[in-house]
């Protein structure tokens, strides 16, 4: 494919980077990383997701095992949402008589009057105490983990069956897709209410890994389509008269084209996956108190936004930010795997037009 | 084929409804001295002695006698009262919800996803993406609370004086400039001359209507309207024919200023004691006169002139009815009920409306409007997204097609190659997406129904679930279902329509 698009890119001229780097004859994943690399916007989000995953796990620490037998190691904040702290919380007092406002302090003293600091809740506590940066990390541990399972599970079987369908064709096709139509018509949300109605007290994992079972209709759609195309090339031809069996053609001339649509889609799937999560605890179908996650924390505290924003802004804050993120890096490798994306970067000529256009 | 996905998916539903809860685990703990009795009255009522497997034909025969008149879903859990009794209360309220803010996100979305896909890689360009990408990201439901908080409560505490600040009349009033001039992709000296007259423009109105205390006592007058049925009369003309189509200009004109005339007629009609007849009325009236008009101009291209019309008659009769609502305000807003706070943060409906108030069509649906607003600004800014990424991509990929060059190569100006020849075809896998939206929504509308505290199918949906009302969910399924069909044969009659190569064959 490499070969055949440096061919094009020839014939158009070579005006942009990336066309002059194709011409070089380099192998397709260094272009689209070299593409993908070019998109400052979609590596700016990548840089950002990879630091608020990290702050959120190091910082609450991994805390896994059943009540009985925990494994805990603390993260490098000091508290955690089983330490409580009235008496920190009743220290911190404004809005005319809230406790547990933050305690940060980002403005230095020669403009307030009181010093550059960070406090013992830099972001505040909530009504019983608990500290809220312990909280929302927490929270967001546990949302990007629901995450990460449905996404790998929404992606491998979405992949098989839309590759089985696409692949084989015929009755074992029309057997899947009619399977992945009944899943499809049936409301994701109403599938995962169901599920987060009888997973969702046992923990966070369980209920990711039930909600990743039915979330790889889209994906197994889309796959299928693929090969359907792919499977009539030249080259897969060419492979079956060399005698490959078709697991070999599947795993290594067919899956590797298809590449670019499945993470592509995959992380469509995970920003829809961390919304679907956030809106099952909101409703109180998913992840179920004492533990947390963002969802649950907006729904818990909807009601005291006007007197204590904090305990609303945080866990917003932090849901946008991922979910920003992953859909900004979608684009940005949507654009990378796309090789009509060569020839329409420079659109001058277009604009030009565009300006005279309804006016 | 669909039948067959149907069946499967309520099937799939039902026995993991089914067997996610026991009704009878109520009973578990119960100390009453009828228990008993009470079991097995619930078994009964419930056909609890059926395993789910094979109870779900029995529920699907209740379904499929509504074939024939006889729509049976069953009883609810707790009261027992039947779910069609429930579920025909709140279905006219989660269509309210939706209908409105469908509507609108479609509207504005493809004009929006236009207007990019025109100006591709421009910062109107850039900064709509931006926008879109983060109404993706926000969560409906934290969304919900922030329109709650900056939006209601806000402005109406500033109702209580309704004056603006100068520095905030002139900073809108550039924001508003700055968004205009963007969108219309000039450069230079005109860039700035249409910035300084959009921003003199807007600073303008909003010094009058905070000087006359408009926002308490709003009217359009005949002046509103006529302003905003000339207007909309040059805009639909020039998107559609192009201002130099004399005869088409001449059509939506005197359409407009027929609108106008009868401004004062129409008061009458659409006195306090009216009802939605007359409303329907007035519009009869003035597509009526719409049609005769596009009819009488010119004997070439009579369907355009008509269609533009028309078209002129539907938004230029909007503000009249506007214009009505806003008459009834200052009562409203001053009655007991309201507490001088108009928009609602919470419900369907005030219920401290006086009985005479509720009788009044235009204070209830004034009410009603009122209820709608916020929820519908967060399901319309939510869903808008979708609609501006699916129309500009998918105008953008039209662009690109020899037919587009074919239509500038013939000389074709750009408008008619634009909305005739590129639009048109790119509306043809939105209407894939939107019908599919639009089956979707008692899905969307769990989440916003629960934030506004609206009593309609979500509300329903949520109880369901809440207590394993097996019965009740299946209805709410089965209406879900039934719209799915329905969205789906619509999708295949619109494309016969939008795509003159595909036929519905018989």
């Amino acid at each position: 494919m490499a070969r055949m698009k440096s061919k094009k890119s020839m014939n158009t001229g070579s005006s942009n980077g990336v066309e002059s780097v194709q011409v070089e004859g380099l192998s397709q994943s260094k272009i689209i990383r070299t593409k993908f690399f070019r998109h400052r916007v979609a590596v700016t989000a990548l840089v950002i997701l990879i630091f608020v995953i990290l702050l959120s796990f190091t910082s609450s620490g991994i805390h896994l095992g059943t009540d009985t037998n925990p494994i805990h190691i603390q993260g490098w904040w000091p508290l955690y949402i089983t330490d409580i702290d009235p008496d920190g919380a009743l220290a911190s007092i404004c809005n005319g008589g809230i406790s547990g406002c933050p305690t940060m302090d980002l403005l230095p003293s020669f403009i307030d009057g009181s010093p550059m600091q960070l406090g013992a809740h830099p972001i505040g506590s909530d009504d019983i105490g608990v500290d809220w940066w312990a909280l929302v990390t927490r929270g967001a541990e546990q949302s990007l983990t629901v995450m990460v399972i449905v996404g790998v599970l929404g992606i491998t079987i979405g992949t098989t069956i839309g590759a089985v369908a696409g692949f084989f064709g015929g009755i074992v096709d029309a057997v899947l897709m009619r399977l992945t139509d009944i899943f499809l018509v049936t409301p994701t949300l109403i599938l995962g209410a169901i599920i987060g109605q009888k997973f969702g007290n046992l923990g966070v994992v369980p209920l990711a890994v039930m909600l990743g079972f039915f979330a790889w209709m889209g994906l197994a759609r889309f796959v299928r389509t693929e090969f359907l195309t792919l499977r009539e090339r030249e080259f897969v031809d060419a492979a079956r008269v060399a005698g490959s069996s078709n697991r070999r053609i599947i795993f290594k001339h067919i899956l590797p084209n298809a590449i670019g649509i499945i993470i592509v889609s995959g992380t469509l799937l995970l920003s829809g996956a961390i919304l679907i999560e956030t809106a099952l605890s909101f409703l109180g179908f998913g992840v179920k108190a004492p533990d947390v996650s963002l969802g649950l924390l907006i729904s818990q505290n909807q009601a005291s936004f006007l007197v204590a924003p904090w305990l609303f802004w945080w866990p917003g804050a932090f849901i946008i930010v991922i979910a920003l993120c992953i859909n900004f890096i979608g684009d940005g490798l949507r654009d990378a795997f796309d090789p009509r994306q060569l020839r329409t970067i420079p659109k001058v000529k277009k604009s030009g037009r565009a300006r005279k256009s309804l006016v | 084929m669909m039948f067959l996905i149907l069946f499967g998916s309520s099937y799939l539903s039902y026995v993991l409804m089914a067997y996610s809860s026991d009704p009878l685990a109520a009973f578990g703990e119960s100390t009453e001295k009828n228990k008993a009795f009470l079991i097995k009255q619930t078994i009964i009522q419930l056909q609890l002695d059926v395993p789910p497997p094979v109870r779900f034909f029995l529920w699907l025969r209740g379904v499929v006698s509504g074939l024939w008149g006889q729509l049976d879903l069953g009883v609810t859990r707790f009261g027992k009262q039947p779910v069609l009794e429930v579920m025909g209360a709140a279905i006219p309220v989660t269509f309210r919800l939706v209908i409105a803010s469908t509507i609108l996100a479609i509207f504005i979305g493809i004009i929006v996803g236009l207007l990019t896909a025109i100006r591709q890689y421009s910062r109107f360009d850039y900064s709509m993406t931006f926008v879109s990408f983060l109404l993706f990201s926000v969560p409906v439901f934290w969304f919900a609370v922030m329109l709650k908080i900056y939006l209601a409560v806000q402005f109406n505490d500033f109702l209580v004086d309704p004056t603006i600040p100068w520095y905030a009349i002139v900073i809108t009033g550039l924001l508003v400039g700055f968004a205009i001039s963007e969108m219309s992709g000039l450069t230079k000296l005109r860039y700035f001359v249409l910035l300084g007259v959009s921003a003199g423009i807007i600073s303008g109105l909003l010094f009058l209507a905070s000087a006359s205390k408009w926002f308490i006592n709003p009217t359009l007058g005949i002046v509103g309207v006529a302003a905003l049925a000339l207007s909309s009369g040059l805009v639909i003309t020039q998107l559609s024919t192009g201002l130099r189509n004399r005869q088409s200009l001449i059509a939506s004109m005197s359409t407009a200023a027929f609108v106008i005339a009868c401004y004062y007629p129409f008061q009458a009609l659409l006195a306090p004691s009216s009802n939605i007849l007359a409303v329907v009325l007035m519009f009869v009236i003035t597509i009526g006169a719409a049609i005769l008009i596009g009819y009488s101009v010119q004997k070439i291209d009579r369907r355009i002139n008509i269609r533009t019309a028309i078209l002129t008659a539907i938004f230029a009769t909007l503000p009249v009815v506007f214009d009505r609502f806003m008459q009834e305000f200052q009562g409203y807003y001053q009655s007991e009920a309201i507490h001088g706070r108009p928009i609602p943060t919470l419900g369907q409906s005030n219920d401290y409306l006086s009985e005479e108030q509720l009788n009044s069509f235009w204070i209830s649906g004034l009410d009603a409007i009122m209820h709608l607003i916020l929820p519908t600004i967060a399901l319309t800014l939510i869903s808008f997204a979708g609609y501006v990424r699916y129309s500009r991509a998918s105008l953008l990929e039209v662009m690109n097609m020899d037919y587009i060059r074919t239509a500038r190569a013939k000389g074709l100006n750009e408008r008619t190659v634009i909305m005739r020849h590129a639009l048109r075809n790119s509306m043809l896998p939105l209407t894939t997406i939107l019908v599919n939206d639009f089956a979707g929504v008692i899905g969307g509308a769990i989440i916003t129904e629960t934030v506004f505290q609206w009593k309609g199918m979500g509300k329903i949906f949520k109880t369901a679930l809440d207590t394993f009302d097996l019965n009740l969910f299946m209805g709410v399924f089965v209406l879900g279902a039934a719209l799915t069909i329905l969205a789906n044969l619509v999708a295949d009659l619109l494309f016969g329509v939008v795509d003159p190569r595909i036929r519905v064959r018989k």
